[in-house]
């Protein structure tokens, strides 16, 4: 009986799990004719995004590859492995300095834990281009493609201000928490649409949701168990987040007299919209972020010139019921250009 | 009729290679990391350069950190859940006593002994009041990461420059090789607790607590102390983590390192020591943080996907556990 040590094993066992991981799906690495790198060979341009589940990211992902292959270029993407995850988005940027690309689209956790290493990244030549969330100071990067944020929260007050008419209201607002910045800005947006001031007694609570349904679904229920009946608006930081709310007003029979709003613009909220659970969402547009940040890279690996400032990539109302003087689209738009 | 002579010698050949093993628990590991190093250098051309490996390093840092306060509870044959958590806690105290006006080394020692004195508190738990570590520091992980997003109000701090961020600045050996003063560091600590873990009647206590501490015991060793000291000295530890940590990351962010705490087990388990307590030690974590960092790294650049990755990772895991349960077996 000849048998292997068992120490010997673990060589075998550590090379079989290499030798699964080189056989894996590798990302496709196309190379066509059409030589636009700095070498003449094919641009790389790098992703890193917060999570690679997020179907947001997912979303950015599949269209910053999709652009990067149809100019015959290669788009390497990397990520987090959680929202606040900074070392393994510092260690993505890292990696991909190592392989040489021409440059970096980063969606960053934090606004500040990966300053250091973008500077390096910079230093070695490489465009650094922020997607969706800003970096602070915003300037460390070349440019930011992203949702004005303030106006997508302002679009969705306006709207439900207008839905109101000359009712008061009486609003929940369900928040992401006070150390994001997209969720200080969406709903300091909200509240300025809504003409209502950030201390008013208009609103009647509010929760940190961290943009979860489940965490948003206690929040409201927590909060109804206060102020129930009297509610006739909530704010969402995103669609998850509604969809929790959502629930808990179905619980307490309240769907009727409340206004459900929400900022996203993924094709499940949308649906939500179409079945009139929610009022309107307002769509933020990834597919956007990415084929401009993808063209900015291409640009630069081929003329040396850098995008600058921060470039609105768009938000669009989503809604069954328009209202006079408000620009929007109805779901059967959104559900043609929705993420997700 | 010889065939049973070679089995003979096939045997004794297996045995005294187990037994190779068995004395040198580094040579498992220290292969793996080879074998890593050599695929990935022949598989990319961005692999094998001074710079990466000294990325490799610097990516590897923390967690490695991390992993020698695990290594030290480890080997008691416990576990501790809460190291990231309090490490995080141990990053925002720093800032905000040092943004607050005190000294930076003054909020550094303050930060170390804050960590110190939650590990101790796990410690006397765990021996007062007899609880597994599993669930004191299960505990101690909810405990803390309440406290960093009460303290922090859930947002994070630009970490001020200078001595805070010390552990991120950069030097170049032979003007060529990048060094920063965390690896320098990681370095020292790795090497202090290792000789004491070696060289001392405290280290060989640390051993035979984990080995059988009721065995233990009867021969006169205070396992109630050697307990309580361990988690201390891991407090510590996660205290200098904490430091590498702003150096390496300036901000500090109470949502950081959410899996620290499983991806420092992680490199203990693959670096060959047993969770079962009273096998292995600190050089081979180091690996084992090294290796972890390398297959990333490597398959990185390979352009494979994160989920092989991981799938990778947790492969080498439960191979390192099968072979030190086999060696267990053999040893008995």
């Amino acid at each position: 009986m000849k048998q292997f040590s068992r120490p010997g094993l673990a060589v075998v066992a550590a090379a079989a799990s290499l030798s699964i991981a080189l056989t894996g799906c590798t990302e496709s690495r196309t190379v066509e004719s059409a030589p636009v790198g700095a070498d003449g060979g094919p641009v790389k341009i790098g992703l890193v995004t917060k999570t690679e589940t997020n179907p947001y990211f997912v979303k950015l992902r599949e269209e910053a590859t999709a652009a990067a292959e149809a100019n015959g270029n290669e788009l390497i993407a990397l990520s987090g492995k959680f929202d606040g995850d900074n070392d393994g988005q510092i260690a993505a940027v890292e990696n991909l300095v190592q392989q040489g690309v021409s440059g970096i689209l980063i969606t960053p956790s934090n606004a500040t834990g990966i300053l250091d290493a973008i500077e390096k990244a910079e230093a070695a030549g490489i465009v650094v281009i922020a997607l969706d969330t800003e970096t602070d100071p915003a300037d460390v990067v070349s440019a930011t493609y992203a949702t004005d944020n303030t106006e997508a929260g302002r679009l969705l007050g306006a709207y439900i201000k207008a839905r109101l008419g000359d009712t008061q209201p009486q609003i929940l607002t369900m928040d992401l928490d006070p150390s994001a910045s997209v969720g200080v800005q969406r709903r300091t947006g909200f509240l300025e649409g809504m003409g209502v001031p950030e201390d008013s007694p208009d609103i009647l609570g509010s929760a940190i949701t961290q943009g979860d349904q489940t965490k948003a679904q206690q929040g409201a229920e927590n909060l109804l168990q206060r102020v129930g009946e009297q509610v006739n608006v909530v704010y969402n930081i995103n669609e998850p987040a509604a969809r929790g709310s959502y629930q808990a007003l179905k619980d307490r029979n309240l769907t009727d007299r409340v206004l459900v709003g929400a900022i996203d613009g993924s094709c499940e909220g949308v649906q939500d919209v179409a079945d009139g659970e929610f009022a309107a969402t307002v769509m933020q547009f990834p597919k956007e972020m990415a084929v401009q940040g993808v063209a900015a890279v291409e640009t630069y690996a081929a003329t040396g010139e850098k995008p600058s400032g921060f470039i609105d990539t768009g938000a669009m109302l989503i809604t069954d019921d328009p209202v006079d003087g408000m620009e929007s689209q109805d779901t059967a738009w959104g559900a043609e250009n929705c993420w997700g | 009729m010889s065939a049973p002579l070679v089995i003979e010698k096939d045997r004794s050949l297996v045995t005294r290679l187990s037994t190779v093993f068995a004395r040198n628990p580094v040579l498992g590991p220290g292969l793996t990391l080879l074998v890593a190093v050599i695929v990935f250098s022949a598989a990319t051309t961005t692999f094998f350069s001074a710079d990466n490996f000294s990325l490799i390093i610097q990516q590897s840092l923390v967690i490695g950190t991390l992993a020698l306060g695990q290594t030290l509870i480890i080997l008691t044959a416990g576990i501790d859940l809460a190291n990231a958590a309090i490490m995080v806690f141990g990053t925002l105290l720093i800032t905000k006593l040092a943004t607050g006006g005190w000294p930076s080394a003054g909020a550094l020692v303050a930060g170390m002994l804050a960590t110190m004195l939650v590990g101790l508190l796990s410690g006397a738990l765990v021996t007062r009041l007899r609880l597994p570590p599993f669930i004191v520091t299960l505990g101690m992980l909810a405990v803390m990461t309440a406290v960093a997003n009460i303290y922090s109000e859930g947002t994070s701090w630009p970490v001020p420059d200078g001595l805070l961020q010390v552990m991120g600045t950069t030097r170049y050996l032979f003007g060529q090789i990048p060094v920063t003063f965390g690896m320098l560091f990681a370095v020292v600590l790795y090497l202090v607790v290792g000789i004491v873990l070696t060289r001392t009647a405290w280290g060989r206590h640390v051993y035979a607590v984990g080995n059988d501490a009721e065995a233990a015991r009867l021969t006169g060793i205070r396992v109630g102390r050697v307990l309580v000291s361990v988690y201390a000295l891991a407090g510590l530890i996660y205290g200098c983590a904490a430091w590498m940590a702003l150096g390496r990351t300036p901000s500090a962010d109470p949502n950081a390192y959410q899996t620290g705490n499983l991806d420092a087990i992680t490199a203990v388990v693959i670096g060959g020591t047993s969770l079962f307590g009273g096998r292995g030690g600190v050089a081979g974590t180091a690996i084992g943080a090294l290796i972890v960092a390398v297959l990333r790294s490597g398959l990185t650049q390979m352009g494979i996907d994160s989920n092989y990755q991981n799938l990778a990772t947790g492969a080498l895991v439960i191979a390192a556990v099968a072979v030190d349960q086999a060696t267990r077996r053999r040893a008995r």
